[in-house]
């Protein structure tokens, strides 16, 4: 008997899908694995130890770092959200009007310029700023922030709305409910889905930036990713494997849950 | 009283303001931390260096002709500049060699998810996305610890037998490129998958049962349908790769330089900010060639497929 024919079948794809995997996640278990490492040198096994987890989480470094980049990403991630959704009501339903392409196009717009210039550009004129007023706190990292984690936040909120109709919001306002009862008790709960997912998108691009914070943040504002930048910089330890770990695992945990809340949408 | 066209058009332009005051903040913010200062780079770019850094407000060109000349100290002549005319070329190779390298590996792989079933699929799709919202810095750190001299690659090498001493891969351009085709390779698998989900396989069965061979249908058939998606992710790749500051710094030591390092060291030990503002833009001009292409491209595949 001959064998069914398998029409998606293409030779060797399998295999290159298999080896992409593989390669994909080797580096980061090899990371994981190293960062329980008892030894002090990161070429050879000296047993299991925990000891790196706990010097890293007494580096006051660290610590520092950690609870910057938490406050950076937290303020940033809901300014970002906040303006995306009310960005996304305003270019979602609706006829073409004059200039929704150049409000597309400028919220895009921190996606198509390569983070090296963007952080070029506000180095020079937060720098400027400093000089005029005098402030140097951690508002131009967030404000830097919040500027790329827009158009993060706006993909998912942006698709949600797409998928919702005006049926609902139409009744409530034949119902006498007003602009704001509609959209408090309407369009915020079906939207809800999309702005969490939002929400996290814009937290972990905030948390994992590294080269616009490098350029705008002044001395002492390291965050976790600029500060490990730093020691990689400056020779490996498995310290950096630790906090890798500890990163890594926060990330996971994220993308896990807004993997899940984005697909229920389904 | 006024008609209802005239109502009906009064509410329309106040459903129109309303709409520019909602996009307002998203719009200020943008303009103020992200489009604004470019603007700001460019007057910059043709301004006279300071001495400690920043610029002196006098118009000067220097900074672009030194982009790729070199002035000559004693005689004022100009010729090429060779290291930067090195660091372009290196840069934009890199970012082409990156982006062919991503979509060998990444078509035949949003393949695989693709041909998967329903129900796995969306495994692999988060197999894929964990690594793609996994900080940047903590995989290219990941690679380093593989392809150094102590790493699992040479160790492995050397206990075969196969090598008698290490390799040196770190700080060479292979080390980047290995580096820059690891941490973007979801981004070029991600968009491929997305247009190869909705590829209708009754088209590929039709090329069969005209006596296609398979490469013939994959060439013919498959690959036309996802070009969008391939399009897509080459310039989500290239674009990353061509201005990449993170993997460079990590994997290429101070010798092998890109052009996101350079740029750098003018606003840094090098304190000539209008050559680092001339060198950014430079960078946006062939980013901006790169995404007009694309657009380009786009548009007319979009046309022929109807």
């Amino acid at each position: 008997m001959a064998r069914s024919f398998a029409i998606k079948h293409q030779p060797g794809f399998s295999a290159i899908a298999a080896t992409c995997f593989v390669v994909l996640y080797l580096p980061i278990i090899v990371l994981v694995v190293y960062a329980f490492n008892a030894a002090t040198s990161t070429s050879e096994w000296g047993g299991f130890s925990l000891k790196w987890f706990q010097s890293a989480s007494q580096n006051s470094q660290v610590i520092d770092a950690t609870l910057r980049s938490f406050q950076i990403g937290a303020i940033a991630a809901i300014l970002a959200t906040i303006f995306a959704t009310m960005a996304a009501l305003a270019t979602t339903r609706t006829a073409p009007y004059r200039g929704l392409t150049f409000k597309y196009a400028a919220i895009n717009q921190p996606l198509m310029v390569p983070e090296i210039v963007t952080g070029v550009a506000l180095l020079i004129f937060f720098s400027r700023i400093k000089i005029f007023t005098g402030y140097s706190g951690l508002g131009y990292l967030i404000a830097a922030h919040t500027a790329f984690c827009i158009p993060f936040a706006y993909l998912p909120i942006r698709a949600r709305l797409e998928n919702m109709d005006l049926t609902l919001e139409r009744a409530a306002a034949d119902l006498y409910a007003t602009p704001w009862q509609t959209f408090r008790r309407i369009t915020l709960p079906l939207l809800w889905p999309g702005i969490l997912a939002g929400l996290m998108l814009a937290f972990v691009i905030s948390l994992d930036d590294v080269v616009i914070t490098e350029f705008v943040k002044s001395g002492g504002q390291d965050t976790l990713p600029t500060y490990m930048l730093g020691q990689i910089r400056r020779g490996i330890t498995p310290e950096i494997n630790a906090i890798s770990t500890v990163f890594l695992l926060l990330s996971v945990a994220i993308v896990t849950l807004f993997f899940f809340i984005s697909r229920k949408r389904d | 009283m006024a008609s209802a066209e005239e109502v009906a058009k009064e509410a329309e332009r106040r459903d129109i303001r309303d709409r520019w005051l909602l996009s307002a903040p998203a719009l200020l913010v943008i303009f103020f931390a992200a489009t604004g200062p470019l603007l700001i780079v460019l007057v910059y770019s043709f301004l006279t260096p300071g001495p400690y850094g920043d610029v002196k407000w006098h118009f000067s060109p220097e900074a672009w002709i030194s982009v790729f000349m070199e002035r000559d100290i004693f005689d004022d002549t100009l010729s090429l500049a060779a290291a930067h005319v090195t660091i372009f070329w290196r840069s934009i190779k890199l970012a082409i060699i990156t982006t062919i390298a991503t979509l060998v590996l990444g078509f035949p792989t949003a393949y695989f998810m693709a041909t998967r079933s329903e129900k796995t699929r969306d495994l692999w799709l988060f197999l894929i996305t964990i690594p793609f919202w996994t900080n940047l810095l903590i995989r290219t750190f990941a690679v380093l610890q593989i392809i150094r001299n102590e790493g699992l690659i040479n160790t492995v090498l050397l206990k075969l037998g196969i090598i008698s001493a290490p390799i040196q891969i770190l700080f060479t351009d292979t080390a980047i490129l290995v580096g820059m085709a690891y941490v973007y390779l979801p981004l070029m698998v991600l968009p491929i998958y997305a247009s190869m989900e909705k590829l209708d396989f009754r088209l590929v069965e039709a090329g069969y049962d005209l006596y296609a061979t398979r490469f013939q249908v994959l060439r013919r058939i498959i690959f036309p349908l996802v070009k969008p998606g391939v399009i897509a992710g080459s310039i989500l790749v290239f674009i990353p790769a061509l201005g990449a500051y993170v993997t460079p710094s990590v994997l290429g030591g101070g010798k092998n330089m890109m052009l996101s390092n350079l740029i750098e060291l003018q606003f840094g030990q090098g304190r000539n900010w209008p050559l680092g503002s001339a060198l950014s833009i430079a960078v946006m001009v062939i980013v901006m060639v790169a995404l007009l292409a694309y657009v380009r491209n786009a548009g007319r595949s979009e046309v022929r497929h109807g």
